[in-house]
């Protein structure tokens, strides 16, 4: 069994290297806590975010709040979240306090240029991943084309998609030829 | 008494910001015409930081949003109360879902959601995408990235301390 501090040191060190959203952390936890941890399957990460999505609150928390949950129950929750929101509250405040000089620093700046880059190749090296295992059917392929279009066009509401998506689910099974 | 109205504040933006990323700038934004915590002006450069720093970005503006209402343990309660719904939601549910994982019902649809998940997780790095993909040397470095990932399976802090390198070397 995971130690609760080990679990908040785990998610720690995701909070540190996680730049942007709560979809920017995505591959941090799956290479982490999927692919090195083993606390859950690609699957269940998935369900994580399906759920994250639609219910209150910032979408990274959620997601280790579940993870922390399959470990070790309601502490779990209570590290894995602390341990997420650390390494945000010790920066912020003490970019805070000097935030001009950060900000203005050109090498900060070019390093952050590259470090945004990496957070999409990581989007798209993760979907990728993901896509292969995931998508199988032609009902996939519809929801993924229909969700992406109404993203594209009418910048719907995530809360949206995925309740479109779970009526979507119970469209028939075809399996594609490529199975 | 300002501590009493940040919980509150806070609590609320948890409870109701629901998705990722930027969804807690409205929210935000709403104080500044309520309080004197900070402008408008600031939450723009609040965003920036926020966004460029590590952590999730909802925490770090819940932080910095806290700091500048009332200091350093406004940061700390402020980005406490924030999270409190996650984690009162996420144990009601994950309670609920281990009960129901064997539902077949309940499996289908957690595996019809997910194309729509990866479509949400795309659209995201598109948007992301419109800001720090500029130039040639960006979109090279994209490509050499994703196809190292592909070819080399090193962790993602690994790959993203070789961007903030590579960043700093070409200077794109």
């Amino acid at each position: 069994m995971v130690r609760l501090w080990d679990l908040y040191a785990i998610f720690f060190k995701m909070g540190i290297f996680t730049f942007g959203g709560g979809y920017a952390m995505l591959p941090i936890l799956k290479s982490e806590a999927v692919e090195k941890r083993k606390f859950l399957t690609e699957e269940e990460l998935l369900n994580y975010y399906s759920i994250g999505q639609c219910t209150p609150g910032i979408i990274a928390v959620n997601a280790a709040s579940f993870i922390g949950y399959k470990q070790r129950g309601f502490w779990g929750i209570i590290f894995a979240t602390l341990g997420v929101i650390s390494p945000s509250v010790i920066i912020i405040l003490l970019m805070a306090a000097l935030l001009r000089q950060y900000m203005d620093n050109l090498y900060v700046q070019w390093a952050f240029d590259g470090i945004r880059v990496s957070v999409i190749a990581l989007i798209i090296d993760t979907v990728w991943g993901m896509w292969k295992k995931g998508v199988s059917q032609v009902r996939d392929y519809i929801v993924f084309g229909l969700a992406a279009a109404l993203l594209l066009c009418f910048n719907l509401s995530a809360v949206v998609v995925v309740v479109l998506a779970a009526a979507g689910a119970f469209i028939p099974d075809i399996k594609s030829k490529k199975q | 008494m300002i501590y009493v109205l940040l919980a509150y504040e806070f609590f609320k933006i948890g409870l109701f910001a629901v998705g990722g990323g930027l969804v807690t700038v409205p929210f935000l934004y709403d104080l500044t015409e309520q309080y004197d915590w900070f402008t408008a002006k600031e939450l723009t450069d609040m965003i920036a930081v926020s966004q460029s720093t590590p952590g999730p970005t909802g925490i770090n503006m819940a932080t910095y949003a806290g700091y500048k209402a009332a200091g350093i343990a406004g940061g700390v309660w402020a980005t406490l109360w924030l999270v409190a719904p996650s984690v009162i939601v996420v144990y009601l549910i994950a309670k609920i879902l281990n009960k129901w994982s064997d539902n077949p019902n309940v499996l289908r649809v957690l595996g019809g959601i997910r194309p729509a998940v990866l479509a949400l997780i795309l659209f995201a790095g598109w948007d992301i995408a419109k800001e720090s993909i500029t130039n040639v040397q960006t979109v090279v470095l994209l490509v050499v990235l994703v196809v190292l990932m592909r070819f080399y399976k090193k962790s993602a802090i690994f790959y993203i301390v070789l961007s903030a390198v590579a960043g700093l070397i070409f200077r794109i």
